[in-house]
């Protein structure tokens, strides 16, 4: 039987959720509601007295000052139309899990009642059928993952209200294997890969189908009562694990690469040859001091941080999933990505977030192509979920930015990096390397099983069509993911457990498959496997992404402990088998084998792909527009434009200061509204040493040189580092390649020159990371950011995200980027060229120009140098880097972050070439920052920086004016920093 | 006097700032600081009684998914430890009798509000009276504010101090009751601790956003009529050293945050009176 509790707010308490719901009706659908009051309803499955219900309803379920609730009976009451959104059967539900262990508790049964959770949103307005229609799917409930039901005041049923409604899973509980028949044709071969989302090429699974005519593998599958064909589950898997997303086929792959002179060369692997080529390099020249101790072969990547203790670092991207369901693909975005530095050696605490996304405008104005959600409600429902991940699993996100491109209309980019800290030994052994011995039993903890994320590495191995599955859309749950890590961490501490990794892209069969390579082998029984509901095949529970799992190689003599602790913390945790050294990875269904895979083949079995690459450089249109007399309102243009201004209200939402060790916050100055560059924070809170954590990405460079491009993220991150404080000297990379599809199809016409953009840009990374002595430990890639739907294509900029961590000796000396007293002097170091290709002046007068800023390492190795020990030597009261806009930009934010104004003269900036203020002003030239010093700090600092680029050009000043003198010397600018401020804070003020 | 102080900082199920306010406790002079986790109480290896000085603090208990701390307060009230009939609930009553103290910060306070813990007019430790919800602004957020303390409040974290900044970071700050009576019988009794104010940390204010959630009389944070259990929504934890404090680098502050004077006062208490 089931029941309905409704909880509403009393008369005259404030709804602020239904206010921002109407806000938000008439904001973002431009209808006019009345108001909006929201209803929490429980609909509970199980056998309750009506006593029992209402201890419930009066207890866990409603606050007894402000609310109200009813069992059995509606609250709505007085709307024109009552809208009730729900979960659809299967989806993750949060709250009803969590109001199932409440009434579980007070009930003193556990497990009594089932909870599903829906919310009624009472409308009142004369919005007619047709608006509760658009408001409902338009706003309130994303059709993938949720129901709606619209109910009109003329048909509405007070004594009844809304029927209950059980979203329950109901399949067939009937596991089976499948074999497939793969001696078919092409055609046929093409189809069994698109109807099971496989993205396997007819070419992979004629390999497949070669496997299986071995006479040794056949010898070996009838021990198991296998035969020749293949089984769901193992073509399943093999699929999983040769993904794209799993197995970076493109970055694996040769490539016959032709410049614009027609010169061919052949490179073996760009992630060989140019990223971990350029690791190898640095460390090398590194030496005895090399403090890299874990690069490319774990989930994170791991350096060192002082003696007792390592840093552990990975950004991924939650792309695809993102597109269909922003909150749920951003929440399961942070949420997967903690997992990873969790799941890196020993295991890691989690100490900060670093979140970078890429939308189109939310102001985007022009009619939608299918599938495709309005930028708006995609910036909205990422941000949301970035936050209840981020936040409810106590972990700073203490820095970040957003991109703004018309191109991420089709796929938004979500990029969640994660850092962890790791004791740099355990009960005497080094954490960062991880063991497996044969006879080790495999144990799953955390979340259950169920359809949830199927096919999420193979979707999004493809570009977004018609038939993307929904089943890839899941929700997070960070607190069962805290639960689980606050154990194993102290499992960790135990010494209970050999090896951990976590459950991403592929499920089980990629977790323990990567694990089995340690020992060469595993045996595993699927039917042990905890289910969230009955149902699945075998093949299912194999690949399910379902979330907030880790897979662990436990030795035999520690597993009663461990299970011990799990059971006493409350946390599931289940043997699902051994790891072997059998050379085979063995999954069964109790003693049914499922899948019989030589492990040489699951991993190696893959040939390289074959791709080819032209570079021909594009030519676009020279500018040409005059000198805007006012270059005050200009400057003002510019600050309020979506890549320059404020994200205040974005960085407010997320906690950047839990866990106590927040030194250089997102927001500084006098006002705490300033725009920080970097962040620093102490992770042991007994020493002053640091973390530094920044970020670059420029996509927009990609429509001129990718090569450039990556050489300006890579030195924006440098920069934002050093500009905190941080340094050279103890600086790792994490690299993260956002492409469109640069494979050449029928559907992709440009895929050579895709293509070609993907290898410069992997020259500049060796390039650029080698000359700034700046290792990557760890990368990923995501290459199909396409949108194919009809007869509209949208691909993605190019778009590199590097990230750096580093150490920071001493916080103490960290500095901020906002001027400190009136009267002390500006700098500004590093060069201005004529370079305004790509950048934001020349994209608001609607050009691109060629003109792309390049950047001079070894020029800047040197300024950074310098920089870094001018700041060391507490010579430097504010620094700021110049990137989006250019100087007039920065100095700006210096001044206003500050409460002060300026007195500039460009004349005095150090330039090349340049003949225009406004191309001074808004050159985007790289490797230049603004700084400040006290007057008495002169000599020392100008003796630092003799023989870098470096001038004075003007003062701090108490009046609260920003005044630039144009290279003539007459006045070209002059605003209130007050006005300056407003500009830059007002274009995302929501 | 108290030969060694014990303080112990509950944690699990989504708590968060544990580790932060065990260096507070650490710093303030307590011999023994706990981090335990609430399973360990429930299986009954650890005893609240073994000490002075409980801590709840920051985070979202079971997500706050059913309200801030709603579930957990369900949890605290209903669990029993292992093998036995007594209640945990029990041994946090003991505790309250035995005048020991307890800090609540943030999700710590909404635990604390919502087991009726605080206010707790005439002596009742087990009726809700007063609630805390959705910030006006329906929005979680991080931002610092000043507070005004109460010289006259009988709290004993807050003797001696005028004043404080400190950062909120919550979603369901603001302070409702829904009986006029309740706020009367807190002003009178000094209950009210904390009130968000302007710069000067002397005027309360009801504006947005030195006020970041709308609280009723400004309220941040209120003690019981003993003064001993306290909860706000600040996090006194989050400002320990002045690298804490967001203008540190324009700013000249001493060495120490100022929200360690909390727990100083706390731990000096416990060394006077136990």
């Amino acid at each position: 039987m089931a029941h309905r509790i409704e909880v509403g707010f009393r008369q005259g308490v404030r709804d602020v959720l239904g206010e921002k719901t109407a806000r938000k009706i008439v904001e973002h659908l431009g209808i006019d509601v009345a108001g909006v009051e929201t209803i929490e309803v429980y609909t509970i499955e199980g056998n309750l007295t009506g006593d029992e219900l209402t201890a419930a309803a009066g207890g866990p379920l409603s606050d007894p000052i402000i609310q109200e609730y009813a069992v059995d009976r509606p609250l709505a009451a007085g709307f024109d139309w009552l809208i009730e959104v729900g979960f659809r059967p299967g989806v993750t539900d949060n709250v009803g899990k969590t109001a199932r262990e409440a009434i579980g508790l007070l009930l003193g049964r556990h497990g009594a009642v089932q909870v599903y959770t829906s919310r009624q949103y009472a409308v009142k307005g004369d919005i007619g059928r047709d608006g509760a229609e658009r408001i409902a799917s338009g706003l309130l409930a994303n059709e993938l993952i949720q129901r709606y039901e619209i109910i009109g005041r003329d048909e509405w049923d007070s004594a009844r209200g809304v029927a209950p409604y059980i979203p329950r899973v109901i399949i067939d509980d009937n596991p089976s294997s499948e074999e497939i028949d793969l001696a078919v044709s092409d055609e046929e071969l093409q189809a069994i890969s698109n109807s099971r989302v496989l993205a396997l090429t007819v070419d992979e699974i004629k390999i497949i189908r070669e496997y299986l005519r071995t006479e040794s593998v056949l010898r070996g599958r009838e021990t198991v009562g296998l035969g020749s064909q293949i089984t769901d589950a193992e073509l399943e898997c093999l699929a999983q694990t040769w993904s794209e997303h799993c197995k970076h086929k493109i970055f694996n792959s040769l490539i016959t690469y032709e410049d614009e002179q027609g010169k061919t060369e052949l490179i073996d692997s760009l992630f060989s040859s140019c990223i971990k080529k350029a690791t190898k390099k640095i460390r090398k020249v590194l030496g005895d001091d090399d403090w890299c101790l874990s690069v490319f072969v774990d989930n994170a990547g791991i350096i060192r941080f002082n003696d007792k203790y390592n840093l552990v670092f990975k950004v991924e991207t939650h792309n695809s999933p993102s597109a269909l369901d922003p909150y749920g693909g951003a929440l399961t975005g942070i949420v997967g990505v903690n997992r990873d530095p969790f799941g890196t050696g020993k295991g890691s605490k989690l100490i900060f977030n670093t979140d970078v996304f890429c939308f189109a405008s939310p102001f985007h104005d022009a009619p939608l192509p299918p599938r495709i959600l309005h930028p708006r409600r995609i910036y909205d429902g990422v941000r949301e979920g970035v936050e209840h991940g981020g936040n409810k699993s106590g972990i700073p996100t203490v820095n970040g930015c957003l991109v703004f491109d018309e191109r991420y209309l089709g796929k938004p980019l979500v990029y969640c990096g994660t850092g962890g800290i790791m004791p740099a030994r355990i009960q005497g052994e080094p954490t960062h390397s991880k063991k497996i011995i044969p006879g080790d039993v495999i144990i799953m903890t955390g979340g259950r099983i169920g359809k949830d994320g199927i096919h999420g590495a193979t979707f999004s191995s493809e570009e977004l069509h018609e038939g993307s599955p929904v089943t890839a859309v899941q929700i997070g749950d960070p607190i069962t993911q805290k639960k689980m890590t606050d154990f194993l961490l102290i499992a960790r501490d135990k010494n209970l457990y050999r090896a951990i990794t976590d459950n991403g892209a592929g499920g089980l069969s990629s977790s323990v498959g990567e694990m089995a390579t340690l020992c060469g082998g595993c045996d595993i029984d699927l039917k042990k496997a905890p289910l969230k509901y009955a149902g699945l095949q075998p093949w299912e529970i194999l690949i399910s992404e379902a979330q907030e799992r880790m897979s662990l190689a436990v030795p035999p003599e520690k597993c009663e402990v461990f299970l011990a602790l799990a059971a006493k913390m409350d946390v599931e945790a289940t043997i699902l088998g051994t790891f072997t050294d059998s050379g085979i990875f063995h999954v069964r269904y109790g003693e049914k084998t499922v899948a019989y895979l030589d492990m040489q083949f699951l991993h190696e079995g893959l040939p390289k792909m074959r791709l080819f690459a032209r570079w021909t450089p594009p030519r676009h249109e020279e500018p040409d527009f005059p000198e805007p007399e006012d270059l005050g309102r200009a400057l003002k243009e510019m600050l309020g434009r979506l890549n320059i201004c404020s994200k205040e209200s974005v960085v407010r939402q997320y906690d950047h200061e839990v866990q106590g060790g927040s030194a250089i916050k997102p927001l500084v100055g006098a006002a705490n509204d300033g725009p920080s560059d970097a962040a620093v924070i102490r992770p042991i809170l007994d020493t002053f040493e640091g973390v530094v954590v920044a970020n670059g990405i420029c996509p927009r460079y990609s429509d001129i040189d990718t090569y450039h491009m990556a050489a300006c993220a890579i030195d924006e991150a440098v920069r934002n580092a050093v500009a905190v404080g941080g340094s050279l000297d103890r600086l790792a990379g994490i690299d993260n390649f956002c492409w469109c599809d640069p494979v050449e199809s029928d559907k992709n016409p440009d895929g050579l020159y895709k293509l070609a953009q993907l290898v410069r840009a992997n020259r500049a990374l060796y390039d650029y990371t080698t000359a700034y002595g700046v290792p990557c430990i760890s990368g990923k890639d995501s290459m199909k950011n396409d949108y194919i739907i009809g007869g509209t294509k949208i691909s993605i900029p190019p778009t590199l995200l590097f990230s750096t961590m580093g150490k920071i000796a001493d916080v103490r000396k960290a500095v901020t980027m906002d001027a400190k007293r009136p009267g002390d002097l500006v700098y500004v170091l590093g060069e201005t060229c004529e370079e305004l290709g790509g950048s934001e002046w020349f994209a608001l007068h609607g050009f691109i120009g060629n003109t792309v800023p390049k950047v001079n390492a070894q020029r800047a190795k040197k300024l950074y140098r310098a920089l870094s020990r001018a700041i060391d030597s507490r010579l430097v009261a504010s620094c700021h880097d110049c990137s989006d806009g250019g100087l007039g930009i920065a100095l700006a934010e210096v001044a206003f972050a500050g409460g002060f104004g300026m007195d500039i003269a460009l004349s005095d900036v150090p330039r090349e070439g340049i003949t225009r203020d406004d191309y001074l002003l808004f050159s985007e030239s790289q490797s230049r920052f603004v700084v400040t010093i006290s007057p008495q700090a002169k000599e020392a600092f100008e003796e630092i920086m003799a023989g870098h680029t470096c001038a004075c050009i003007g003062t701090v000043t108490s009046e609260g004016i920003f005044r630039i003198a144009g290279m003539s010397g007459k006045a070209i600018v002059e605003q209130s920093i007050g006005s300056l401020k407003e500009a830059w804070q007002k274009t995302l003020d929501f | 006097m108290a030969r060694t102080v014990k303080t112990i900082v509950l944690t699990g199920n989504g708590t968060n700032c544990e580790m932060e306010m065990a260096h507070a406790c650490r710093l303030a002079g307590s011999d023994v600081v706990d981090i335990v986790h609430i399973s360990e109480l429930l299986c009954g290896g650890k005893r609240l009684g073994d000490y002075h000085f409980l801590n709840l603090p920051g985070g979202f208990l079971d997500g706050d998914d059913l309200g801030s701390a709603k579930a957990g307060a369900n949890r605290f009230i209903h669990a029993t430890i292992r093998g036995s009939r007594e209640k945990l609930y029990g041994q946090l009553v003991d505790f309250i009798r035995d005048g020991k103290l307890i800090l609540g910060v943030c999700n710590g306070f909404q635990l604390m509000i919502k087991l009726g813990l605080l206010p707790a007019l005439g002596g009742d430790y087990a009726t809700q009276t007063v609630t805390l919800t959705f910030n006006d602004s329906g929005r979680f957020e991080d931002r610092w504010v000043y507070l005004k303390t109460n010289e006259d409040s009988p709290c004993v974290f807050t003797r001696g101090l005028r004043g404080m900044y400190l950062p909120v970071r919550h979603g369901e700050g603001k302070i409702v009751t829904d009986n006029p009576d309740v706020l009367k019988r807190l002003r009178a009794g000094n209950q009210i601790v904390m009130q968000y104010s302007d710069e000067t940390c002397e005027k309360a204010v009801m504006e947005y956003p030195l006020n970041p959630n709308g609280s009723v009389d400004a309220v941040a944070g209120i003690c019981d009529e003993s003064g001993r259990i306290f909860g706000l929504m600040p996090h006194p934890e989050a400002y320990l050293h002045y690298t804490n404090h967001p203008r540190w680098t324009r700013e000249n502050l001493p060495e120490d945050g100022a929200g360690l004077s909390l727990f100083r006062n706390a731990v000096d208490f416990i060394k006077n009176v136990f």
